[in-house]
């Protein structure tokens, strides 16, 4: 019998806070500094060039160095990123997908640097290239490749990093992008069997070593506000994951068969409109993936109250950090065993999942899994759709989202008063501080080490050999992101994954989008061809989920759309609103690369005579937006503008003006 | 129009002649434009035009297929393949529109791009908008000007049945763009249009035996259709993701274009030439219209004495003798 007083609590979770920012020194001073408030693991933030295998000075980096996370470009880089965190006691997170192997041997060279063997380390690398695929973007290489640098990574991790979790298989980011939870738990299910199946298939991957490397696969879920249903998304995906590796892949030992999951909750509910709300938000589903001992989550990270404002701050971080220490030290929620088993409700909602979730992943395998499904856009079709659903609620009001459609007054709001001091502002040196250290980077290594080392990658990849130790070889000697990226960019080639926005039609008829159909139509009349819209998205932002909601919607109200997708130059954008005859442009950006960018659009539209409007959305805080309209953009939207059909009204205010027909 | 419009249409056309690129946008914009003043530039336009390219210009290559064969995946590694040899490349990409709305999204672009804003690829999408004929009325003007400034002119659509018949009377070869395992042989059959393709090639070949066998059937089942000439068109395994088979690919088309020769080749532009004059005559006047003014039997004759003259010219002259012909048939009433 314990003692009532002091009763047997369960461990808690990895706390952690998904950051970095401006530079490998400035995301150094924050970890330490979050470590010292209680934080139990890093969760590194790389910025969109490190992620997509660009030097700091390649053009299409302008603008994005150090903007959501820290860059990274070569191994001095990392040293300063982990100066004085030792990495034999450290549990590392690191957010990074085509690039994960060339990171992870950074990782390692910096710890054999610090003096702590590769087998000493733990954490996770992403390295889900599905997930980027359908939904975040930063993929580079064709699905095969990036399948066969997984499994290398897998393979290799587990003989040399074995408390290493190689992939991640994420399917927070497609509840990010409209994923119901039954579309969540298929996908990510098809998803870890791709990634299964490719490391089965290995020669180099005995068959008595395949249950440790079941073992070894971590997933990463979103948890949204509807907790209880989310509670028994988790339950439903631990019993999937022990069944699947039981009867598909011969996992005899159920300890390896248990469904160990890290969370992000849902940054897609966060609202502009009255953000101290996000806060409960941020609670209840953090609650919703930690009630449920059976199905409870290894690690943790929240986003701040202000994520739809911008970049937070430390402070705001350190606040959403004492949600998880409050949740896992003050209440009793630890001292109990599973508090759901037995519940009838639960059962059924969870059967219910696993059985929806199961004939999806059944349609899924039966395409020929999940590279397949990506590559006929099948997956992202359905995201899509299940998106423009959910949008579309909420603009009819049958989602209620607080402060937002519904119980819309509200005294002003203290936290965020002053608008430019309510979130974090990367400074603009930091782009340029971070090309300096990297030429100077690029002139203190002994080239020709560096060169060599870039043959061996070369020749170890041409010969089928694994990416990971000429990897860490060329991460000792001072090699950087862009020229290990291209050396593979040559061998496999680029990609453009299918965008999905060739989805169903939306069969809305209400009248607000009669009455803007009827306009574009006869606007379409008076220009003399049916209004052309762009969307677009300039810079290396590969979250394009905002981007082809407003395409699909654009369609469905009668316009023709060139959609040109993601990672394009603004010099491209130029030429193809030229080329194509458009109207009206649309940019979305979320990095908050936005001035630079759209500066630069404006520029170049300029340069070749033409007047079209532009109109902008992204996370723009309202001191960017007024520049930007000073420099001629016509409107800017933000995540409160949640009713894409008055947008689409407005876009017809601005070709009437721009046109002079209004 | 004024003398000043015209002169400004007259540099228009000089100017893409001179093979300026900046003069490509806007002379499509002006021939997608429905207004009646901006018809009249647009003949006008497009008859100085195409006397000088219906027989010279650009080499004119079509690409269609079922939705998901990877045709632009294709397209883009054909793209940069003729880019390496110094050719410039105009593209115009076909998409459905919407029957309801009339929306289209002119879909994933961005597979063609080659990553930077270069000034030797031209791409511009069209939406297909539901009307019989009219794809081919729209992408024809669009092919004549493309053709000024390019080396080469790619035409992509959706393969539907229907829309093939219209994109081989615009292009010199055909592409068909199968799909291995998709019963694409069962559909040309459906659709009636074995005989259309001069080209045939199997994508996503990395697929391995399934890739084969649709190649086998294509093959044997290409015998199938009937032609006119000599030529079988070959059936070419490729794999545009991972640039396999494109080789063998190019040789094709070149293949086709000198089993052609050059009357050949006179001979289908001006097929082409016909077939359009007939479906634009029928669209505006109906078959009613056509046999006021002395029916096909006039037409065919009146094509032939008019061998080398720009359908559009054409069209328009004819045009109005039907109209002329209408009119005195109105008096009787």
């Amino acid at each position: 019998m314990n003692d009532p007083a002091r009763p047997e609590r369960d461990r808690p979770w990895v706390f952690r806070t998904y950051s970095g920012h401006s530079s490998a020194e400035a995301s150094n001073a924050l970890y330490r500094s979050n470590l010292a408030k209680g934080q139990t693991g890093l969760s590194v933030a790389f910025d969109l060039p490190t992620q997509t295998g660009y030097d700091s000075d390649h053009p299409l980096a302008r603008g994005e160095v150090g903007k959501v996370g820290v860059p990274v470009g070569h191994i001095d880089d990392m040293e300063v990123l982990f100066r004085e965190i030792p990495l034999d006691q450290m549990n590392t997170s690191m957010t990074i997908n085509a690039t994960a192997a060339w990171l992870l041997a950074l990782y390692v060279a910096t710890a054999e640097r610090q003096g702590v063997a590769a087998n000493q380390l733990r954490g996770t690398t992403q390295n889900d290239l599905i997930k980027e695929y359908l939904s975040r973007g930063t993929y580079v290489f064709p699905p095969e490749p990036s399948m066969r640098l997984i499994s290398d990574m897998v393979a290799h991790t587990v003989n040399a990093i074995p408390k290493w979790n190689p992939v991640n298989i994420c399917s927070y980011h497609l509840q990010e992008a409209g994923a119901t939870p039954v579309q969540e738990i298929a996908y990510a299910m098809a998803n870890a069997i791709a990634v299964l199946d490719a490391v089965k298939a290995r020669d180099d991957v005995p068959d008595d070593v395949l249950p440790e490397v079941f073992a070894r696969i971590s997933f990463f879920l979103n948890a949204g506000i509807r907790f209880v249903e989310e509670i028994c998304k988790g339950r439903a995906m631990t019993e999937l994951w022990d069944e699947l590796g039981r009867d598909r892949y011969g996992v005899g030992d159920p300890k390896l068969r248990r469904f160990r999951y890290g969370v992000q909750v849902n940054s897609l509910g966060l609202t502009e409109a009255q953000p101290e709300n996000n806060v409960i938000r941020i609670v209840l589903e953090a609650l919703g993936v930690t009630f449920s001992k059976k199905a409870r989550c290894r690690a943790l990270q929240l986003p701040a109250w202000n994520e739809a404002l911008g970049l937070p701050r430390p402070w705001d971080q350190q606040w959403s950090l004492r949600i998880q220490q409050i949740l896992a030290y003050e209440t009793d929620l630890l001292e109990y065993p599973d508090l759901l088993d037995g519940s009838h409700v639960v059962e059924a909602k969870v059967e219910e999942l696993k059985k929806a979730a199961q004939e999806e992943l059944e349609r899924v395998l039966a395409m020929g899994g999940a590279v397949a499904a990506v590559e006929n856009a099948y997956m992202k079709q359905r995201l899509v759709e299940s998106h423009t659903a959910r949008l579309r609620a909420i603009e009819s009001g049958e989602l209620p989202i607080i402060g937002v459609n519904s119980y819309t007054e509200t005294e002003p709001s203290p936290l965020v008063d002053d608008d430019d001091a309510s979130i974090l502002k990367v400074d603009d040196a930091a782009e340029r501080e971070q090309i300096e250290r990297l030429n100077a980077f690029r002139a203190k290594r002994n080239a020709a080490d560096a060169k060599t080392a870039l043959q061996g990658l070369r020749d170890a990849l041409s010969n089928g050999e694994n990416v990971m130790p000429p990897s860490i070889r060329a991460a000792h000697a001072g090699v950087t992101g862009g020229e290990w990226a291209d050396t593979l960019r040559e061998l496999f080639g680029e990609y453009r994954a299918p965008t999905g926005v060739v989805a169903r039609e939306s069969q809305v008829t209400d009248d607000a989008n009669q009455r803007v159909r009827e306009r574009v139509h006869a606007c379409g009349e008076r220009l003399g061809r049916p209004l052309k819209i762009l969307v677009g998205k300039p810079g290396l932002d590969g979250h394009s989920n905002g981007a082809e909601q407003i395409a699909v919607k654009a369609r469905d109200v009668g316009m023709e759309v060139v959609y040109d997708g993601i990672r394009l130059t603004p010099a491209e954008i130029v030429q193809s609103a030229r080329d194509e005859g458009v109207h009206v442009i649309g940019l979305s950006i979320l990095s908050g690369s936005h001035l630079i960018l759209v500066l630069d659009v404006l520029a170049g539209l300029k340069d070749e005579g033409l007047s079209l409007p532009v109109v902008v959305g992204g996370i723009i805080p309202e001191e960017d937006a007024e520049s930007l309209r000073e420099a001629g953009v016509q409107r800017v939207y933000t995540p409160k503008d949640f009713d894409l059909t008055r947008i689409m009204g407005e876009v017809v205010d601005v070709v009437e003006a721009s046109a002079g027909i209004g | 129009m004024s003398w000043r419009r015209a002169q400004a249409l007259a540099d228009l056309g000089e100017r893409l002649l001179a093979r300026e690129r900046a003069a490509v946008a806007p002379a499509l914009n002006l021939v997608d434009d429905r207004r009646p003043e901006a018809r009249q530039e647009a003949t006008a336009l497009l008859a100085g035009l195409e006397e000088t390219v219906l027989f010279g210009g650009a080499r004119r290559i079509g690409l269609t297929g079922a939705p998901g064969a990877g045709k632009s995946t294709l397209l883009g590694a054909l793209v940069q393949r003729l880019r390496s040899r110094g050719q410039t490349v105009g593209v115009i990409a076909v998409d459905p529109s919407s029957q309801r709305t009339g929306g289209a999204l002119l879909g994933d672009r961005m597979r063609v791009r080659s990553g930077s804003a270069d000034p030797g690829v031209f791409i511009r999408s069209l939406a297909a908008r539901d009307q019989l004929g009219g794809l081919a009325e729209a992408a024809r003007a669009s092919v004549t000007i493309v053709a000024a400034a390019f080396d080469v002119v790619l035409v992509e659509t959706v393969g539907v049945g229907q829309s093939e018949g219209e994109v081989v009377d615009l292009v010199d070869t055909l592409v068909y763009v199968a799909q291995p395992g998709a019963g694409d042989l069962l559909q040309c059959m459906k659709a009636g249009i074995l005989e259309l393709p001069d080209v045939v090639a199997v994508n996503k070949a990395d697929l391995g035996p399934v890739a084969e066998r649709t190649a086998n059937e294509l093959m044997a089942g290409a015998g199938l259709g009937e032609r006119t000439t000599e030529w079988v068109p070959p059936v070419v395994l490729v794999s545009a993701q991972e640039g396999t088979g494109l080789d063998e690919f190019e040789s094709a088309l070149d293949d086709h274009v000198e089993s052609l020769g050059p009357n050949g080749l006179q001979e289908r532009r001006r097929r082409g030439r016909d077939a359009s004059v007939r479906v634009s005559l029928e669209r505006r006047y109906g078959s009613h219209g056509l046999a006021a003014w002395g029916g096909h039997a006039k037409l065919e004759a009146r094509l032939a004495e008019a061998q080398d003259r720009s359908g559009f010219a054409l069209a328009a002259v004819l045009g109005l003798e039907i109209e002329a012909a209408l009119r005195g048939g109105g008096s009787d009433l």
